[in-house]
């Protein structure tokens, strides 16, 4: 039996740390955990990632352990991308479609060491994953609560992390992954976040969370290091370009209407899907798809304007094509970006439409039928992010 | 003698609801009750000083919103106050609590099985899709398959692009559902046995079938379809117990210029060349009407009020076959204090919903192996609520109200009537079972009402004591219900209709098949329909 808790709300490994940081008292629920929406001031927290650190506390994260000599062919399986392809050392972004070839999440896949990977995933899944492991040899645990983790993200991250003693880090590339000694234990590093940004993910044993974090901040003291809640997070992702699980699409389990869940391809997810695996789940659907063709688009687009094409119809002519998911002013790339669902045909680069916003001001409301445009992709997109070895921007 | 427009037998929910569309589409309504309080299985009674007891049905949910709003039920007295929570107890002394927060209560899944708490998430978008289907029809008449009909085939067609928009695995989904046991069902789910038991409880309940009985699956969608200010499948309290839900239809059927007489038991539908012509009672008064709707269960109805021989033979036929097998009964109880539960923190959210004692599915499997022996189960499932922990209304301040419902009970004892030791025999069970997890509990009882499914049927006149007025199994639902050819109100009769929950859609305070109904017969008079129609969910 094990024993009961009767907290409403669980607290992650840095909790101490953030209500001590949390000077406005906005408070979140992820996953049952209490985490911050904001600290001080979105604007400062949002303006930190782009010119400095922010840290953005990531516990909550759902995280799956694969262990077992079928491991890698199992998450083969199991995922739409190569998995063979993923060294060890190695993370790679990642979606899993159920066998209608819709996508149930996406998240990262980390190829911690051989036959041991860890999965990070919005939603929880161990169901799923269990029945695609009937027939495999490996060994599934949910280790959510057992790894403490923060996001550091910015361009002087990598030199914060110098100052902690992490010598190296400068070299290690996107989508890698290296270790620290720490406290007598150790830290994983990874050069991973959701802000396209330069930046790093740690990912640590929760009885060192509060001591790497106060070095932590000590070391960034100099550098305006500061934590930042999900009200950042959320306008850092959106000028990154990345898609969120439950807001841009909705996991096809969780979906209870008919046609209301997407593949890969429909979120602009296609070169994810590797077509030279023979097995994997959905992949005769998505095959099919393939050949058939979509039946939506997933669009970037460029908003004429600066009001955020929030929740937003999407008009061709007078035709009504498609809705806004994600919408917002970005304060580095001043720009009005809007992520898209559209009728499939709409989805090509350099494409105009129209978005209906409507915004109020002082209880008027106004309508304003905006232009739009078709674009590639994320609106920022900076070499740092890239650049190896990082340097301390 | 004065002549109503229509006459309404028997004063429970749906009678009311029907009269009340009746009397605001501006006839003149007559409801007549046998007892001498309205509301049949739904009601508050005081039967303990100062106590308010819903001795029938205790918890609402299905009570259709169209329904509540359009008869101004609230302006007439009716809040309904959703309550979270539940517990299931185990035997090892360990609990699961069904947390209103979903997190939460995800958490706790996982305290009992992690894989459990991901499956819990496909499991409630499975049933989602299931409501979503049914919900529409609750407030439509069914479609006769076997007409042409434009109006059938009309209804036909909306059913039909219902079921397409599930699409084909969607449509294979629901044939299961609708004809799999819950047990099977929640076994393509879950590993944990507690989460399970505490999931079959809704589709067991009310119903003279076991966890592995085929049909048992959409029992649960039955207490799942309804909602709380649209959270389908929450449920709540009546604020003064289940009678104000008869008191605010009451009302609300006065304000319409309605009359309801008490102590007026219906002993016959008066039928005259083929049509019906009013009701003689037990006392020998006749009352006359050109339309006369019994709201009283099927096999009441045309076995026991009308003639055999103003009847179809088919009629009389399909009417000694309908399924109406009684299998619960209920303790009432009043408290001095509110009990303690084993392990459970006394202020914790959970007790504010059911608690149940049963932990496995074998054991309620079990359970029912009894019933079938002619017993009332020895290990029986209970639904245990104490609503006074949320309504100050039902006794005093610091006492408290137990309404504790029992699957499973015989109609007969081994074919036999329930003795007063019998009876007694299986409020010790009960008790027994209760105190099992509550040390302090049998301390505090000041008074206990014991209903076996005989007095059930005796007082509120419910065939066998079944609370649904007929199984709610796939060969009795939706166009088969009560039976084939009748499932759209009307009676074998001319100006004979039924609007109780033998009807579409169904048992459980709904309120739907009373409104369904008085849609019809304002249909067939040729007047404007005062139904509202149902709301949409997309």
């Amino acid at each position: 039996m094990i024993p009961h808790d009767e907290t409403m709300m669980l607290k992650t490994p840095f909790y101490s740390r953030c209500l001590a940081a949390c000077e406005i008292n906005m408070w979140d629920d992820w996953k049952g955990y209490t985490t911050p929406q904001a600290y001080t001031s979105v604007e400062q927290e949002y303006f930190a990632v782009r010119s400095n650190t922010g840290v953005f506390d990531i516990s909550p994260m759902i995280k799956y352990r694969f262990t077992g000599p079928d491991a890698g062919a199992y998450l083969n399986r199991l995922l739409t991308r190569d998995i063979r392809k993923v060294g060890i050392g190695r993370v790679a972004y990642t979606v899993w479609c159920d066998d209608k070839g819709q996508v149930m999440d996406d998240g990262t896949i980390f190829h911690l060491a051989e036959n041991d990977y860890r999965l990070c995933a919005y939603a929880r899944c161990l169901d799923w994953l269990m029945w695609s492991a009937e027939g495999f040899d490996v060994t599934i645990a949910d280790e959510t609560a057992e790894v403490a983790a923060l996001a550091v993200q910015g361009p002087t991250s990598c030199a914060i992390f110098k100052n902690m003693g992490f010598e190296g880090i400068e070299n290690l590339k996107p989508f890698g992954l290296t270790r620290f000694p720490f406290e007598g234990s150790e830290v994983m590093i990874s050069r991973t976040g959701f802000t396209g940004d330069l930046g790093y993910e740690i990912w640590i044993d929760p009885s060192l969370a509060e001591t790497f974090w106060d070095r932590l901040f000590e070391a960034g003291k100099h550098r305006d290091i500061r934590p930042i809640g999900s009200y950042a997070l959320d306008m850092l992702r959106t000028e990154a370009g990345f898609i969120q699980a439950g807001v841009d699409f909705i996991p096809s389990e969780e979906a209870v209407r008919t046609g209301r869940s997407r593949s890969p391809f429909e979120l602009g997810l296609g070169w994810l899907v590797s077509f030279d695996k023979p097995v994997f789940n959905g992949r005769k659907a998505l095959l099919k798809e393939k050949k058939e063709g979509s039946r939506y688009a997933f669009v970037y687009l460029d908003v004429e304007g600066n009001k955020p094409a929030e929740h937003a119809f999407i008009y061709d002519g007078n035709k009504e094509v498609g809705t806004v998911t994600t919408a917002a002013w970005c304060p580095t790339a001043k720009t009005n970006v809007a992520f898209a669902q559209v009728d499939a045909k709409y989805g090509k680069p350099g494409q105009e439409l129209v978005t209906e916003i409507y915004y109020e001001r002082e209880l008027k409301w106004t309508r304003v039928m905006a232009k739009c445009t078709v674009i590639e992709g994320a609106v920022f997109n900076p070499p740092r992010k890239r650049q190896t070895p990082a340097a301390d921007f | 003698m004065k002549k109503y427009d229509a006459i309404i037998i028997g004063a429970g929910h749906n009678g009311l609801t029907n009269a009340a569309y009746l009397a605001k589409a501006g006839l003149d309504v007559l409801v007549l009750e046998k007892n001498s309080y309205i509301g049949g299985a739904t009601v508050s009674r005081e039967l303990y000083p100062n106590w308010k007891y819903s001795n029938c049905s205790y918890v609402c949910s299905l009570l259709r919103p169209e329904i509540i709003r359009d008869l101004e039920l609230p302006r007439h007295g009716l809040q309904v106050v959703p309550y979270g929570g539940g517990v299931t107890f185990k035997e090892n002394g360990d609990y699961y609590g069904n947390h209103a927060d979903h997190e939460r209560l995800l958490r706790e899944v996982a305290r009992h099985s992690k894989r459990d708490a991901s499956a819990y998430e496909r499991y409630e978008t499975d049933v989602m899709k299931q409501t979503r289907l049914i919900r529409p029809f609750l407030m439509r008449t069914p479609p006769d398959p076997t007409s042409l009909k434009p109006r059938d085939l009309r209804e036909l067609s909306v059913l039909a692009k219902s079921f397409g928009s599930m699409g084909e695995e969607g449509l294979a989904d629901t044939m299961r559902f609708w004809t799999m046991s819950i047990g099977d069902f929640l076994d393509e789910y879950f590993e944990s046995d507690v989460i399970k038991a505490h999931l079959a409880g809704s589709g067991i309940i009310g119903t003279a079938l076991g966890v592995y009985s085929p049909g048992t699956a959409y029992v649960l969608l039955h207490h799942y379809m309804g909602d709380v200010d649209g959270s389908v499948g929450a449920w709540g309290f009546a604020r003064g117990g289940m009678g104000a839900v008869s008191a605010a239809l009451s009302a609300s059927f006065q304000s319409f210029g309605g009359t309801i007489q008490c102590d007026a038991e219906v002993a016959q539908i008066i039928v005259k060349k083929g049509k019906a012509k009013g009701v003689a009672l037990a006392n020998g008064d006749e009352l006359y009407a050109d339309i006369v709707v019994s709201n009283l269960d099927p096999k009441r109805t045309f076995l026991k009020i009308m003639d055999e021989g103003d009847l179809p033979a088919d009629v009389v036929k399909k009417a000694k076959n309908f399924k109406i097998r009684g299998s619960s009964g209920k303790l009432n109880i009043a408290l001095d204090g509110l009990p303690t539960f084993t392990g459970l923190p006394k202020d914790s959210p959970l007790c504010l919903g059911e608690k149940h004692f049963s932990d496995s599915l074998p054991k309620m499997e079990r359970a029912y192996d009894e019933w079938k022996d002619g017993t009332w189960s020895k290990d029986p499932y209970v639904d245990m609520l104490i609503p006074t922990q949320i309504d100050p209304t039902m006794a005093p301040p610091g006492k408290h109200m137990m309404s504790v419902f029992v699957q499973y009970a015989p109609p007969k004892i081994h074919g036999g009537d329930w003795t007063a030791e019998d009876k007694a025999g299986f409020e010790k069970t009960v008790i027994d079972q209760i105190s099992n997890y509550s040390p302090d509990f049998k301390d505090l009882i000041l008074h206990c009402e014991t209903r076996t499914p005989q007095d059930i049927e005796n007082e509120v006149g419910l065939t066998e004591g079944n609370i649904f007025m007929g199984e709610l199994t796939f060969d009795q639902l939706l166009f088969n219900r009560p039976f084939p050819g009748y499932a759209q109100y009307r009676g074998p009769v001319q100006g004979m209709y039924m609007c109780s929950s033998g009807t579409h859609p169904g048992g459980g305070v709904m309120a739907a098949p009373g409104a369904n109904a008085a849609r019809e017969i304002l249909m067939d008079l040729k007047l404007t329909n005062t139904v509202p129609g149902g709301y949409d969910d997309d």
